[in-house]
C-alpha cells in the first residue's frame, strides 16, 4: 500500500529576533501555531498529534522542554514527540511529522520548531567545560571555515562570491516580514569590508543568532483536497546520517548529503534538478554554503556552484533558481526552527503564499536542512499538484 | 480562510486568539511588566572519558600520541572514540603515532573567544593529519605568521616542558612548521589519508 | 496497519558504567542486537535513537554514539531527545510508511555523572516550578501522599510493589537492585522522602538497549516466534501538576485504550513505573488483572531505571518474554516526564 498523500494546509512564523523579551517560551510557541492553525481553518482540537523539534535543551536551560509546554501546544490527551537531530532538527521533524500522515497513523498534525537562546547562553551551551577537550574551534564557524577553505581551493572559486551570497540573502530578507535581519542600506562593499572572524569567513556572511519559532499543519489527502485555501503537496522526504570522522570523507560535499538528495528527487520524480524545481531553501549558516549545496544537491556539477551565484541564477530577481528568497538562514537563525522554516517556505512558495518574495508560478520547491559537522541531513520537496 | 483574505492580513499583526487584550486586577493597573527572571542553573557532573580516551590522555602525559585502528578497514583515529564508524565496532588496537603531520585545512580566527583569552586574535586552528592517522586532529599552528599557513605544510608538535606535563591533550601547545616540502594535496573535497579502495 | 515485530533486543544495565564512555557501551549492544538476527547496518531500513543533553552534560551528545551504528555509507536516520520507546515508535511509524520492513532502535543513558533528581528537576515549568529547584523525588512524594491520605493506595501496597520487583529482579541478570526483602522488611525501613521508603524509589543505573524490528514476513524469516506490535498509543497529561489528579494517570489510560490494550487475557505486562506508586497507578490505568498478569516479571524500572532507555527496556523484556513462550500477550509501557506526565502503551503478541 502506498504511503498517503500528505498537504501542509498551514504555515506560521514569528517574527525572529535577536531576543524576543516579550514573551514566555510558550508564548513564542503560540504565536506560530495560532498563525499556522489560523491559515488551516483549524482549532485545536483538530490536531491529532503535536511533533515538535529544536536543538540542544541548553539553549534555553530547560530538560525536554516540550514536557512542560504539554498544555500550551494543546497537547494534554494527544501524544507529543520531540525530535532532535543537531541543525537539521526542523527539517527532521518536519519529516517526522509528515511520516504520521504518510503512514496513516493520524489526519492532522501540527509540527513546530524553535528556539529561544536568549533565555540561556549559548556560547555556555555549546562550550560546556569538558575536562579532556581542546578547545581552540570557536564554534561553528571555526568548524566550517577549514571546508570552505578546501572548496575554494578545490573550485578556483573567486573570493567574493560569498560575499554576493550574502549580500542576495540580506536583500531579499527585506521582502520578508518574519526576517530578523533588516539592513535596508547594506551595500556589497560593506559586506566585503566586514571583518573577517573566521577567515575565510567574513561577519556579514555569517548567520545571526535568533528567537523564533515555525509552526506547519499537515493533514491527508482527504483533508487536502477539502482545504480550500492553499495547499502544499508533499512530494518526498528524506533523511540521511553519516559519521562526521573518517578517512577519506567528502566534507565538501558529503555522501550523507548527495544520497539523501537522490532519494528526495527520486521520490519526487525529478531527473533534471535544475528545471524541474522553482525555488530552493536551503540552510546556509556561512554564504559559501549556497554553492557547496548547489553542487551537492544536484543543481550544479562539481565545481560550477559559484557560477550560478556569480551568474545571478540563484537571486530571486530574475534568477532561474532562486535560492533562499525569504533570506535564508543568513537572515534569520532560531537554530532549532531554522530547518523547519526552510521546509515551511519551501510549501509557501508552491502554496503562492510567499508574499513579496513569491517566485512567480512556482509549481515545486525543495527545503532543505543540515546539521552536525555537516553530516545530519533532512530535504523535502513539496508541489502544487499532488505527484 | 480564503488566501486573499490571508494576503491582506498584516502578517505581523498578532494571531486573533492572542490579541484579545489581557485585564489586569485593578491593583496591578500600572505595575511594571516582567520581562525576564534571572534563575541560575547548578549542576555539576562528573564526565567519563571512556577507555579509549584514557589511554590517550595517559599517553599524552609521556609525550606520545595515541591513536586507535579498525580493525576492518585498517583506520587509524586519533583522538579515539573507541569505535570504528566505517564498521561499527569498537576499534581493535591503539597505535603510536608520529608527532609530526601536515595541515589538512585551517581557519584563522580573528575575534576573541570567550573560553581562550589566552589566544590573541589573529591565531590559526587547524586540522592536522598525524602521519599515520586517517583523519584530522584540531590543533593551533604556531611560530609562523596566520597568513603564511599553507594547505599541506608539514609540521610538528610542540609540547609544554616536561615538568609540567599533564593527562590532558593542552600538553600540546601547537604545531610549528618543519621547514619540509609541503604535502601534494589534489584531492580537495576529501580530507584525511584517501585510500583507493575509499573512492 | 502493516504488522510489525520486534525481533531482536539487547542490553546492559549497572549502577554506573564509570570506566565507558556512552558510544563505548553502546557498541556491544548495537552488535549484539543486529548479530542475533543476522543482520548488519546496512540492511536497516531505517535507525533510530533516544538520548538526552541533559543527563550527558553535553549539547550535542548523542552526535558521539551516532559512530557505533556505523553510519558509512549513510543511514536514513533519526533521533529524538526521549526514553528510546519513542524512538521505537517513530520507527514503527516509518514502517508504516511502507517501503522499508526493518528498523534499528537503542536508548541510553547515565545518571551517574550528575545527580539525577536535580537533573531531572529542571523539566518543570521554567518560570514557576524550576526556580524553585523542586528534588524531582519529592515531587514523586507529594504526589505518593496525595494517594495515601486519599485512601487510593496503602502503604502495605506498595510494599508489596516493592517486594514483588526485588522477586523478579532475582533472576534478571540486568536489575540493579535484587536483594529479596519482605514486605514486613520494606515497611521496616525508614523514610527515604516520606512517605516513601527507599524500596519505593527507582534503583538509578546507568547503560542503553538496542531492538531491531522487523515487518511481515521479513520478522517471521529472522525470529522463530516474532513479538508483534498488535497496537502502540502515546499520550500526554498537563504539565502543571495543580491541574492533574495525581491520583490516577488519565494519559496512561487514554494511550492503552487506543493501543488496545484492554479487554483480552494479558499474561503480562512491563511497566515503567520508576516508583511504587506509579506502578500501583498504571495497573490501575491499564486495568491489569494481577491475579491473571505477572507484571514486571524483570523487576521493572524500579529494580533498575536507565533513563532514556527504561521505557525501550520494557518493550525488550515484554518481547523477550514472547519469544521465550512465556507468555502469548504482553502489555509493555514507557513513561516520561513528572508524575507519569507521557504514558505509551505497546501490546505484543505471540502467534
Amino acid at each position: 500500500m502506498a504511503a498517503e498523500r500528505t498537504a501542509v494546509i498551514g504555515v506560521g512564523q514569528t517574527k525572529y529576533a535577536a531576543a524576543r523579551r516579550d514573551v514566555s517560551m510558550a508564548g513564542l510557541l503560540r504565536e506560530a501555531a495560532y498563525r499556522a492553525l489560523e491559515m488551516a481553518g483549524k482549532t485545536w482540537s483538530d490536531i491529532d498529534a503535536v511533533i515538535i523539534g529544536k536543538a540542544p535543551d541548553f539553549f534555553e536551560g530547560v530538560m525536554m522542554p516540550e514536557i512542560y509546554l504539554a498544555e500550551a501546544l494543546g497537547a494534554v490527551g494527544k501524544p507529543i514527540m520531540r525530535v532532535h537531530t543537531a541543525g537539521s532538527v526542523g527539517g527532521s521533524t518536519a519529516c517526522v511529522a509528515a511520516s504520521m500522515v504518510q503512514s496513516r497513523v493520524h489526519r492532522c498534525v501540527l509540527t513546530i520548531g524553535w528556539e529561544k537562546q536568549s533565555e540561556s547562553n549559548a556560547m555556555w551551551a555549546l562550550s560546556l567545560p569538558q575536562p579532556f577537550a581542546t578547545s581552540v574551534n570557536a564554534g561553528a564557524g571555526g568548524y566550517f571555515s577549514p571546508i570552505i577553505r578546501r572548496y575554494m581551493m578545490m573550485t578556483g572559486a573567486p573570493e567574493l562570491i560569498g560575499c554576493m551570497v550574502a549580500h542576495k540573502d540580506r536583500r531579499q530578507a527585506l521582502l520578508n516580514p518574519y526576517a530578523h535581519l533588516h539592513q535596508h542600506d547594506l551595500t556589497f562593499e560593506q559586506v566585503v569590508d566586514s571583518p573577517m572572524l573566521w577567515d575565510p569567513i567574513r561577519y556579514s556572511e555569517t548567520c545571526p543568532s535568533s528567537d523564533g519559532a515555525c509552526a506547519m499543519v499537515l493533514v491527508d489527502e482527504a483533508g487536502g483536497d477539502r482545504h480550500a485555501g492553499p495547499v502544499a503537496w508533499v512530494h518526498g522526504t528524506a533523511m540521511r546520517s553519516e559519521s562526521n570522522s573518517y578517512g577519506g570523507r567528502n566534507m565538501v560535499s558529503p555522501a550523507a548529503s548527495e544520497q539523501c538528495a537522490d532519494d528526495v528527487f527520486a521520490q519526487a520524480g525529478i531527473v533534471d534538478r535544475r528545471s524541474g524545481i522553482d525555488a530552493v531553501e536551503m540552510y546556509v549558516p556561512f554564504s559559501w554554503y549556497e554553492p557547496m549545496w548547489l553542487e551537492s544537491l544536484g543543481f550544479a556539477s562539481t565545481g560550477e556552484g559559484w557560477r550560478m551565484v556569480e551568474s545571478g541564477a540563484t537571486g530571486l530577481d530574475g534568477g532561474d533558481l532562486p535560492v533562499n528568497c525569504s533570506g535564508g538562514v543568513l537572515s534569520s537563525n532560531p537554530i532549532g526552527a531554522s530547518g523547519m522554516i526552510r521546509f515551511a517556505e519551501a510549501a509557501l512558495q508552491v502554496m503562492g503564499a510567499a508574499g513579496e518574495h513569491q517566485v512567480d508560478g512556482a509549481r515545486r520547491a525543495v527545503g532543505h536542512a543540515y546539521g552536525g559537522g555537516a553530516q545530519y541531513f533532512a530535504m523535502w520537496i513539496v508541489g502544487a499538484g499532488k505527484l | 480562510m480564503s488566501p486573499d483574505s490571508a494576503a491582506a492580513r498584516d502578517p505581523l499583526a498578532a494571531p486573533a486568539a492572542l490579541s484579545a487584550p489581557v485585564t489586569l486586577p485593578g491593583a496591578l493597573a500600572g505595575a511594571e511588566p516582567v520581562e525576564s527572571v534571572c534563575t541560575p542553573i547548578r549542576m555539576t557532573y562528573t564526565y567519563t572519558p571512556g577507555r579509549a580516551l584514557s589511554r590517550y590522555l595517559r599517553a599524552m602525559a609521556g609525550k606520545r600520541i595515541l591513536g586507535e585502528r579498525c580493525g576492518a578497514t585498517g583506520q587509524v583515529f586519533v583522538p579515539p572514540r573507541g569505535v570504528s564508524p566505517l564498521a561499527g565496532a569498537a576499534t581493535s588496537e591503539a597505535v603510536e603515532l608520529a608527532d609530526t603531520g601536515y595541515v589538512e585545512s585551517f581557519n584563522i580566527t580573528r575575534v576573541p573567544i570567550e573560553r581562550r583569552p589566552d589566544l590573541e586574535p589573529p591565531y590559526c586552528s587547524a586540522w592536522i593529519v598525524l602521519d599515520g592517522a586517517s583523519v584530522g586532529f584540531l590543533g593551533l599552528v604556531i611560530d609562523i605568521a596566520p597568513e603564511e599557513v599553507r594547505i599541506g605544510m608539514r609540521v610538528r608538535a610542540v609540547w609544554k616542558p616536561d615538568e609540567e606535563l599533564e593527562t590532558s591533550a593542552a600538553n600540546i601547545l601547537g604545531w610549528a612548521p618543519t621547514g619540509e616540502p609541503d604535502e601534494v594535496i589534489t584531492d580537495y573535497e576529501r580530507i584525511g589519508r584517501v585510500e583507493a579502495s575509499d573512492r | 496497519m502493516i504488522d510489525v515485530a520486534v525481533v531482536a533486543f539487547a542490553q546492559r544495565q549497572e549502577a554506573a558504567i564509570s570506566g565507558e564512555s556512552e558510544v563505548e557501551f553502546m557498541v556491544p549492544l548495537m552488535e549484539q542486537a543486529k548479530a542475533s538476527v543476522g543482520l548488519t547496518q546496512s540492511d536497516m531500513g531505517f535507525t533510530c535513537s533516544g538520548s538526552s543533553d541533559f543527563l550527558a552534560g553535553q549539547a550535542f551528545s548523542f552526535v558521539m554514539t551516532i559512530d557505533g551504528t556505523g553510519p558509512v555509507p549513510p543511514i536514513s536516520e533519526s533521533h529524538v531527545e526521549q526514553d528510546g520507546a519513542w524512538a521505537l515508535y517513530e520507527a514503527w511509524v516509518k514502517i508504516q510508511c511502507g517501503g522499508i520492513d526493518t528498523a534499528f532502535v537503542y536508548g541510553y543513558g547515565k545518571s551517574s555523572p550528575g545527580s539525577v533528581r536535580d537533573v531531572l528537576a529542571t523539566q518543570m515549568d521554567p518560570y514557576y516550578v524550576c526556580p524553585l529547584w523542586p528534588d524531582s523525588y519529592a515531587i514523586e512524594a507529594l504526589a505518593a501522599r496525595l494517594m495515601l491520605e486519599g485512601g487510593h493506595v496503602s502503604e502495605n501496597r506498595l510494599a508489596e510493589i516493592a517486594a514483588r520487583s526485588r522477586a523478579g529482579a532475582a533472576s534478571n541478570p540486568h536489575a540493579v537492585r535484587s536483594e529479596p526483602k519482605s514486605v514486613a522488611e520494606i515497611l521496616a525501613e525508614d523514610y527515604a522522602i516520606d512517605p516513601l521508603r527507599p524500596s519505593d524509589l527507582p534503583a538509578e543505573a546507568d547503560g542503553g538497549c538496542a531492538v531491531v524490528l522487523a515487518a511481515g514476513d521479513r520478522a517471521r524469516e529472522l525470529c522463530e516466534r516474532p513479538a508483534w506490535i498488535r497496537g502502540i498509543d502515546h499520550r500526554s497529561d498537563a504539565h502543571t501538576l495543580g491541574v492533574r489528579d495525581l491520583t490516577s494517570s488519565a494519559s496512561a489510560r487514554l494511550a492503552a485504550h487506543h493501543a488496545g490494550a484492554a479487554g483480552d487475557k494479558i499474561d503480562l505486562a512491563e511497566l515503567h513505573g520508576p516508583f511504587t506508586t506509579s506502578e500501583h497507578l498504571l495497573i490501575d490505568a491499564l486495568g491489569l488483572n494481577e491475579d491473571s498478569t505477572a507484571v514486571n516479571p524483570s523487576g521493572g524500572a524500579l529494580a533498575a531505571n536507565t533513563m532514556m532507555a527504561s521505557g525501550l527496556i520494557r518493550i525488550g523484556e515484554a518481547a523477550s518474554r514472547i519469544w521465550r513462550g512465556d507468555g502469548d500477550r504482553a502489555v509493555a509501557h514507557a513513561a516520561s516526564g513528572p508524575c507519569l506526565q507521557q504514558n505509551m502503551v505497546c501490546v505484543l503478541e505471540g502467534d
